[in-house]
């Protein structure tokens, strides 16, 4: 909550939490159209291999498919914990 | 040929049926041939809006399963002679539909009607994407709220992915936002999504906007369509939608709360309905 808002006593209005919290839902869904149906399920297999040799988070990986041509590129970039 | 528009959302109960109804009856009322199909198979509900519910012989399945023709499950709707409907079954489940019976359907119909459309069920799943699998305009039903926005996105991808336009890479199905059950009171207060940026969120065209109206409910228990009530906000916002679509700029109603004239408010009274 802005300081403002804290000192007039004002609530963040619901509905502009609504929108906010949209606008991060459908840029991720835009993300994943198009992509082949398998994608999900490899998602999370793929997590659940790396998470065998590391501790990841759930939303640690991300993958994604871009198609050219003659060609696709299965991307996959995993955020690995800082090492203690 | 006839334009075939599906009328869909994702999320149930926001108001498609009573969309389908209102803008198929509207049509019809613009002089276009027009039919209604309710592809909600199980669970139809398009008769009783319609108010046909007793003059259903045939439906839609019997049809796809050679078991009755066209034209004996096809209602002629008692007000308007170009509107007809065709109901969907009671007793089946939707895996009775078939994409090829839909197909053959719809090309019969194409060649004696303007307007075909396609009241959809809920859900991403086979019935509602063989609602939209033939579509070449798609009315997307939206109510403010974060889950029918969610949903409604979803549908887009549908739609641009998952339809006969998309995969014989023909000119993409044109998408419509329809936002019903709007209320500008409560979009004022700050409790409810407003206009704007449903239409920010989700990027395509708005071809109406519906307010929460006592109307709707009046005429679904009577099952006349809303929009033969030309007195009532709904059916002027309907009116409005299917002047629209028919390619006329017609200004945006209903987005506000009406300012209160002198003397309403020298005497108090409540709000408007
Ligand atoms: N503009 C409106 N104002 C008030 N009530 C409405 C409005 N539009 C729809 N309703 C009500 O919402 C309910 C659901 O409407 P409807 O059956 O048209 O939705 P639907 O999307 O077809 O549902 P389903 O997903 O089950 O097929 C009904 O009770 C209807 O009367
Ligand atoms: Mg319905």
């Amino acid at each position: 909550m802005k300081l403002l808002e804290f000192l007039k006593g004002e609530r963040k209005k619901s509905a502009s939490v609504a929108k906010e919290r949209l606008q991060i839902i459908v840029a991720h869904q835009r993300g994943h159209r198009g992509q082949p149906d398998y994608m999900p399920m490899l998602e999370q297999e793929l997590l659940e291999v790396i998470r065998r040799y590391v501790k990841v988070d759930q939303d640690a990986i991300n993958i994604s498919l871009d198609s050219e041509d003659d060609c696709s590129v299965l991307e996959l970039n995993v955020t690995l914990p800082n090492r203690d | 040929m006839a334009k075939i528009i599906v009328v869909t959302s994702g999320k149930g109960g926001v108001g498609k049926t009573t969309s389908a109804a209102a803008i198929a009856t509207g049509l019809a009322l613009r002089g276009n041939k027009t039919v209604v199909i309710d592809f909600d198979v199980g669970l139809r509900n398009l008769d009783l809006i319609m108010g046909c519910e007793r003059r259903v012989v045939y439906d839609l399945v019997n049809v796809i399963q050679g078991e009755a023709g066209l034209n004996q499950a096809l209602i002629r709707d008692k007000r308007s002679e170009n509107l007809h409907i065709l109901p969907a079954s009671q007793t089946r489940d939707k895996d009775a539909l078939t994409l090829e019976g839909v197909e053959t359907i719809l090309g019969s119909l194409s060649e004696e009607f303007d307007y075909i459309i396609c009241d959809s069920p809920a859900g991403i799943e086979r019935g509602a994407q063989l609602a939209l699998y033939f579509a070449d305009e798609a009315i997307v039903v939206t109510n403010p709220e974060v889950s029918s926005v969610r949903d409604s996105d979803r549908i887009l991808g549908l739609l641009s992915s998952k339809s006969r336009r998309a995969e014989q890479n023909r000119e993409p199905i044109k998408e419509h936002l329809l936002v019903t059950r709007y209320n500008p009171n409560r979009v004022d207060d700050g409790d409810m999504l407003n206009l704007d940026d449903i239409c920010e969120i989700l990027a395509i065209n708005l071809i109406g906007l519906i307010p929460e109206s006592e109307a709707v409910l009046r005429s679904s228990n009577q099952g006349v369509p809303v929009i033969h009530d030309d007195k009532s906000d709904a059916g002027q916002a309907y009116a409005d939608t299917v002047s629209r679509l028919m390619g006329e700029d017609v200004p945006l109603r209903f987005q506000h709360v009406p300012k209160r004239g002198l003397i309403s408010r020298m005497f108090g009274g409540g709000g408007r309905r």
